[in-house]
């Protein structure tokens, strides 16, 4: 059945051939209906096992702090049958958006069969494997099958950048904040679409984290799946060689070569104060709100890292709004063992595990305001959580929280 | 005038079957995730124009897919609700909610045809008439 899904999709997406694949990532853990759960049980029966390393999605349930979730008996029943039959097949219960970070990392030019949006970008751009948009029910039968249409993403050609962003103007003090990633990978979806960009002028020392923000809210705000950094990302030593120029000039230009080359370059879009502004204002629902209700971190799921980072901020300081931390079990794991996460929840930080705020029902029923530092919480908060969102930094976030007063920091702003 | 029985469209299959009903015209593309929910049929998001409309048991034309991977699942949850459209015309193929209807024929739901038809030919269907939709790709007027 899965060969059979596959190969159908094929002919769906004109692929000629199939590509081996040597992992997966399977967005199909969360439950929609009882069709795919339907679907998951089928697999199984037949006696599906997953024949590369899998991980999977999140899920509708913290299978590890089950009273976390509110939804009725039968659909906490069908979410975690849909949970269990995939661990069934042999995948890894990982239940996290970001597998990249517990463990989970293919190498440059390897062909990999990955969903979820940002976990396909991260792929990708950061680490330079190759994978198309995958979702639901395909990724599960490429893992099952070992094979992937042979499209897209996975070849070569198409992975060189078709438009150049140039962000050089852009100060350096606001570039070195973790605040600025996730407003730039917003606006970059608008601006872009599908399209493939190449970025300039972003400084060699921006992290994994600011990576991940940036294809989290660029994969939400538009449908980014590959983006390049030039002297960042592992196709893009240059800017370009991640427009495809490298490797085609010939050593000495024939006579008329720079002008046809000229014609064929990809437009440049300049990155300026404005630009960044209305894509900052555009993540908040709530701007003008001095009140916050709620607030929620980890989309994608929280980092060791992140968390550290929180720590620090909070200082052993009690929150006075409920406050939300969602990320993987394995890395809730390092931080128990760190002694970090007993001490936010003694600050009042519910960390959620397997799961997050915006596909299944977490927060407090009563709706309000929720303030987060996530470009895709900002984006999907609203129409799946009914709540208004406002967008700070991680350190305006805590501050915010300890007693529900609004503390924006403005000056990184100023440009 | 022209006479509407007469008009004949032969589109590629994308999913083979054979559906009947009225046809319902969306006027922009939709994202069946966040679009359609799939107990009741009807397109929930308040921003497409034709917001509140049941798909259900309609020849559906739709002039592009957009959004979220995750339409793959509606699709098969409104196979399995039987809320389903009777058929769909798209006027650009998409895999995503192709794949659905795949998935939904391998595990034993009803299945209906999903044929791509070009922009041209989806127009010179008339507005609410009935339309029969055939295994061979073939669209007719009743």
């Amino acid at each position: 059945m899965a060969m059979r899904v596959v190969t159908a999709a094929a002919e769906l997406l004109g692929a000629e051939s199939l590509v081996e694949v040597s992992s997966a990532h399977i967005d199909g853990c969360l439950h929609h209906g009882d069709g795919g759960v339907e679907f998951a049980e089928a697999l199984v029966e037949g006696g599906g096992r997953v024949v590369v390393p899998t991980t999977l999605n999140v899920g509708a349930l913290d299978l590890l702090h089950p009273d976390v979730v509110r939804a009725d008996a039968h659909k906490t029943d069908m979410a975690r049958r849909q949970m269990e039959a995939y661990v069934a097949m042999g995948a890894q219960p990982t239940f996290t958006c970001a597998p990249y970070q517990v463990g989970h990392e293919p190498g440059v030019g390897e062909q990999v069969a990955w969903g979820e949006s940002n976990a396909i970008a991260f792929v990708n751009s950061v680490l330079g494997a190759r994978t198309e948009r995958y979702g639901d029910f395909l990724d599960a039968c490429c893992a099952l099958t070992g094979r992937a249409p042979l499209h897209g993403l996975h070849l070569a050609e198409n992975r060189t950048a078709t438009v150049v962003i140039d962000a050089t103007a852009v100060p350096e003090a606001l570039k070195s904040r973790d605040v600025f990633y996730p407003v730039l990978g917003t606006w970059l979806g608008l601006q872009i679409g599908q399209e493939i960009p190449v970025i300039k002028g972003l400084p060699p020392t921006t992290t994994r984290d600011q990576l991940k923000a940036l294809g989290a809210a660029a994969a939400s705000s538009g449908a980014v799946a590959l983006f390049h950094v030039a002297g960042v990302t592992p196709e893009a030593p240059t800017v370009e060689a991640a427009i495809g120029l490298g490797s085609r000039v010939p050593p000495t230009s024939p006579p008329g070569w720079e002008s046809r080359q000229l014609r064929s370059l990809p437009r440049t879009v300049l990155l300026d104060s404005g630009s960044v502004r209305s894509a900052l204002r555009r993540l908040s629902t709530a701007g003008g709100s001095d009140r916050i209700d709620a607030v929620a971190l980890g989309s994608p799921h929280f980092s060791t890292r992140e968390f550290r980072a929180l720590h620090r901020c909070l200082r052993g300081r009690s929150l006075g709004v409920p406050f939300y931390v969602c990320t993987a079990r394995d890395t809730l794991a390092d931080v128990e063992a760190a002694g970090i996460a007993d001490e936010l929840r003694s600050s009042g930080v519910e960390i959620v595990a397997d799961t997050c705020v915006v596909v299944t029902p977490i927060l407090p029923a009563r709706n309000g305001v929720l303030m987060t530092n996530s470009g895709k919480f900002a984006h999907y908060g609203p129409s799946n959580t009914g709540y208004d969102v406002l967008y700070g930094s991680l350190e305006d976030c805590v501050e915010s929280a300890i007693t529900g007063d609004v503390v924006r920091s403005q000056e990184v702003w100023a440009w | 005038m022209t006479d509407s029985a007469a008009i004949e469209i032969r589109g590629r299959p994308l999913i083979l079957g054979e559906g009947r009903g009225p046809l319902l015209r969306l006027t922009h593309p939709i994202s069946f995730w966040g679009g359609v929910e799939p107990t009741t049929g009807r397109i929930v998001d308040p921003r497409h124009p034709e917001f509140e409309f049941s798909i259900t048991g309609t020849v559906l034309a739709i002039p592009a897919a957009v959004g979220s991977s995750s339409s793959s699942a509606i699709m098969l949850e409104l196979l399995r609700e039987g809320t389903a459209p009777a058929a769909i015309l798209m006027g650009k193929a998409d895999a995503i909610l192709a794949l659905g209807g795949v998935v939904g024929r391998e595990i034993g739901y009803e299945p209906i045809p999903i044929v791509e038809v070009t922009p041209g030919d989806l127009d010179r269907l008339p507005d609410g008439a009935g339309v029969s939709v055939h295994a061979d790709g073939r669209v007719t007027v009743d």
